[in-house]
């Protein structure tokens, strides 16, 4: 059980990767440190323990990662997916360290497996944890316990007093009782405010209560909110959220990836309307996944289905809930509460634009459509054979953009541009100054570890001092 | 094998893994899965089958309770293995007897006792149970060679042709039974099962008692299974020593059938109180726990033959062999008996079903290179 009592060197707020690699790292320094963490004990690791791999840079290849992945490649990749809204040396130096977190989270007792079934395009560029997310978490808050950590489970920090620039102490409710926490540096790792639907609501009214939160609940984004509003430097834009298109079946929160449907590509979208809004067909996989969501968010109802027949239901992962299954279009629009003679006019007319082509589901092929708006540019087969599925899609959350600026060592950056004495962040929290726009898979656990590790660093050095 | 409530809840969780696949490298059971998209009450059984309980899909399930999915795969599939173990019993009406494993475990090795020392003083001198008896063919003063063969061979030979028996209606129930036989499929099955490979938890040990990685019960698991191989060794090669040879037992401490019966009888002793240990101290929230009086019970059963045999070892020169022999010879008899109503069959589905991951592997393989 933590002491309350204790003036510890370094308090890190959160629980998930990023705020236990800080940890971590701060006591492997020598410094005391306490872990503060919203979810009881059965939750815990935030949505670290709904992830599955990190994105490391390799030179040459290592017993879970093939070839080599360079840093310019790298780069390119996170280019290309943020549009540019990324702050280049931040970008590069998390690049350059991402090399050595593998070995970190080794030596905090996590296994990595060289990746199996369903992932092998991930297989070059990201080093999968043997059970995922959850068994990384598991061996962090053991190694954690064994350094002699003090962690609080159940425990939320609702504000961390911050005074020119400097952070003195936080007040948490610890089981719903009341109670102060001092410490002579601060590390917020409190993940984004995805779950927080009030806030959500601010920029996207009703709709809002549609979106299913893919990961923990406890993303609640107190720690962010507060510390904005001390007059901590905002990075990224509070609109904006990761998100794919998840079963609209799964739980409203915490569903986890299970939930995700990728059978996009392979089937036609109609919105509640029942009209197509966007090429099925445009990318592949993971750039395609990471668009759907907010495509799908911005559909009347937040609403849409996926239309497939038996050619295509065994070219992606099945999906945990069955779809809707009929014999014909007709009945299909029945079972998934949609305008029947619509969705027979919508599969007719794409059927007839569909163009001759040799289908390869794994990359960019040639079958594509004619003089259809939107057309579907590849995978396009007529959908035909019977029987029919449909597949009800929401938008799932990942993720919010929203974060506190941070410099190179981890420092938050305060409104007159100077860093913080001795108050950190990593993780969600601040993954906005790299990652503006868009996802590349397994990079948010990048960031949380290069980013912890510097946090606990800077946060024992400071605090020796 | 027939629908109920375990298979139902068992597809269930199956459908979130399949979807899911963060397990895919503990163990056989998730590569298996990946191979189906629906899963018939006979394909959930050979999942069950091959899965070692080495609890490392439930600490590491992100749908774990108290999630509102529950995902509990180790103690799921270890309640269909023991209905699978009903279901394929034979003959059919002994089903019944794995619903109240433990008890009726106790009550056969008790009655192995009694009958074998009635039957010594029916058919001998009662004295002998309580007089130090010595020199050659000591132990058949006490029970006669032909009766102590007679009955042992019985009980084990209907246990061997009860269990194939089982072994034939389980790979018929779970499956295609046909394609050719090839012998590749069979090395790989004999590999996994002689080195226990999928309770590696995949390289780095299982969760034996919570989210730690350890290989206890591999390794106390291979002391129970190479220290009751040794004990069967031990017992053959006295045969030997007796029909072959005409070397009459007791034999010297260093002749062969004694060393292998005294090393295999402290293997069998480790392994077994090692595992019953495992038990105890373990997270009860993956366990099965209908399962759990029949493991305790046949655990026990062949903790006391090992203990029994290494204490007749120590005693066999005084006077109170005659009983130890008879308790010995009691509990052997009731392992021979509940073998094919025990755990222990656990040894043939399980065998049957890496057999059949064997030959699916190799097969999907061969189909894509
Ligand atoms: S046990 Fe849980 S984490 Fe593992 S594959 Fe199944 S659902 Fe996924
Ligand atoms: S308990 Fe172990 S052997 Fe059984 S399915 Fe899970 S990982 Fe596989």
């Amino acid at each position: 059980m933590a002491d309350l009592d204790v003036l510890y060197d370094v308090v890190v707020v959160g629980g998930g990767n990023a705020a236990l690699s800080a940890a971590i790292t701060a006591r492997r320094a020598g410094a005391t440190v306490l872990l503060i963490e919203h979810a009881p004990r059965q939750m815990r690791g935030g949505n670290s323990r709904h992830t599955r791999n990190l994105r490391a840079l390799h030179p040459v290849p290592t017993d879970v990662l093939t070839e080599s992945y360079l840093e310019e490649e790298y780069w390119d990749d996170l280019l290309r997916v943020t549009g540019g809204r990324t702050d280049e040396p931040l970008a590069r130096m998390t690049i350059r360290a991402s090399q050595h977190a593998p070995g970190f989270l080794r030596d905090c007792g996590v296994v990595f497996q060289p990746s199996l079934s369903g992932t092998l395009s991930l297989s070059r560029t990201n080093a999968f944890f043997l059970g995922g997310g959850k068994a990384l978490v598991n061996a962090m808050y053991r190694t954690a316990d064994a350094l002699g950590i003090a962690v609080l489970y159940d425990s939320e920090v609702q504000h961390i007093v911050v005074e020119d620039g400097f952070a003195t102490e936080a007040l948490i409710t610890h089981r719903g009782f009341p109670a102060r926490v001092r410490g002579k540096t601060f590390i917020a790792s409190s993940g984004g405010f995805q779950a927080n639907r009030e806030w959500l609501r601010e920029y996207w009214g009703d709709a809002a209560d549609n979106f299913q939160i893919r990961g923990t609940p406890y993303a609640q984004g107190t720690i962010l909110k507060d510390l904005l509003a001390q007059g901590i430097q905002q990075v990224g834009d509070p609109t904006q959220f990761h998100a794919v298109a998840n079963d609209a079946r799964a739980p409203m929160e915490d569903g986890g990836l299970a939930m995700r449907l990728d059978c996009v590509p392979f089937a036609i979208v109609v919105n509640r309307d029942v009209e197509r809004f966007y090429d099925e067909g445009e990318d592949v996989w993971p750039k395609r996944y990471a668009i759907w969501g907010r495509l799908i968010a911005q559909q009347p109802d937040q609403r849409a289905y996926a239309i497939t027949d038996s050619q295509a239901l065994h070219n992606y992962l099945p999906s945990v809930f069955p779809p809707e299954r009929a014999d014909t279009i007709m009945e299909l629009a029945g079972k998934l509460g949609i305008d029947a003679q619509k969705l027979e006019r919508v599969v007719a007319d794409y059927n007839a634009s569909v163009q001759p082509g040799t289908f390869t589901p794994m990359k960019p092929d040639d079958c594509r459509t004619e003089g259809l708006t939107p057309p579907k540019s590849h995978w396009a087969r007529r959908i035909d054979k019977p029987p029919f599925y449909g597949h009800p899609l929401r938008p799932g959350i990942t993720f919010t953009f929203l974060g506190v600026k941070v410099n190179d060592r981890a420092r938050v950056m305060m409104a007159d541009g100077k860093p913080s004495a001795n108050l950190f962040a990593s993780g969600e929290i601040m993954a906005g100054n790299i990652l503006g726009q868009g996802y590349l898979a397994g990079f948010g656990m990048t960031i949380g570890t290069v980013f912890g590790r510097l946090a606990g660093e800077e946060a024992a050095r400071h605090a020796r001092n | 094998m027939q629908e109920t409530e375990t298979t139902t809840d068992a597809r269930r969780q199956m459908e979130v893994c399949n979807s899911c696949r963060y397990c895919e490298g503990y163990c056989a059971v998730f590569p298996a899965m990946a191979m189906r998209r629906d899963f018939t009450a006979g394909d959930l059984t050979h999942l069950a089958n091959l899965c070692h309980g080495c609890k490392g899909c439930y600490h590491a399930c992100q749908y774990a309770p108290p999630h509102q999915f529950g995902v509990n795969i180790p103690a799921t599939l270890a309640t269909l293995r023991l209905e699978s173990y009903a279901e394929y019993a034979w003959p059919p009406a002994m089903g019944r007897v794995f619903e109240r494993n433990g008890t009726l475990l106790s009550l056969t090795a008790a009655l192995g006792i009694a009958l074998v020392l009635i039957g010594v003083m029916a058919f001998g001198d009662p004295t002998i149970l309580y007089t130090a008896q010595t020199g050659p063919g000591a132990f058949f003063r006490v029970i006669p060679m032909w009766l102590m063969t007679s009955i042992a061979g019985a009980a084990f030979g209907f246990a061997i042709f009860a269990m194939g028996m089982g072994g034939m209606r389980y790979w018929r129930g779970t499956g295609s039974a046909g394609g050719r036989f090839s012998p590749a499929p069979v090395l790989d099955a004999g590999v996994s099962i002689l080195t226990l490979r999928n309770l590696g938890g995949g390289g780095h040990g299982c969760n034996d008692v919570d989210d730690a990685f350890t290989s206890q019960k591999r390794w106390l698991h291979h002391a129970m299974f190479y220290g009751f191989m040794l004990c069967f060794a031990a017992t053959t090669s006295g045969s030997i020593f007796h029909h072959v040879l005409g070397l009459r037992s007791p034999h010297s401490f260093f002749s062969l059938p004694v060393q292998l019966g005294f090393w295999g009888g402290i293997l069998l002793c480790i392994g077994t109180a090692g595992l019953i240990r495992l038990k105890i101290i373990t997270d009860p929230v993956p366990v099965a726990r209908q399962a759990l009086g029949g493991e305790y019970a046949l655990l026990s059963l062949l903790f006391l033959v090992g203990s029994t045999g290494l204490l007749l070892l120590g005693i066999r020169h005084t006077g109170a062999m005659g009983v130890m022999l008879a308790i010995h010879l009691g509990l052997v008899f009731a392992l021979f008996l509940a073998l094919p109503y025990s755990k222990m069959v656990h040894g043939v589905y399980r065998s049957l079903a890496l057999l059949r991951h064997a030959r699916e592997t190799r097969a999907a393989k061969a189909a894509n290179p």
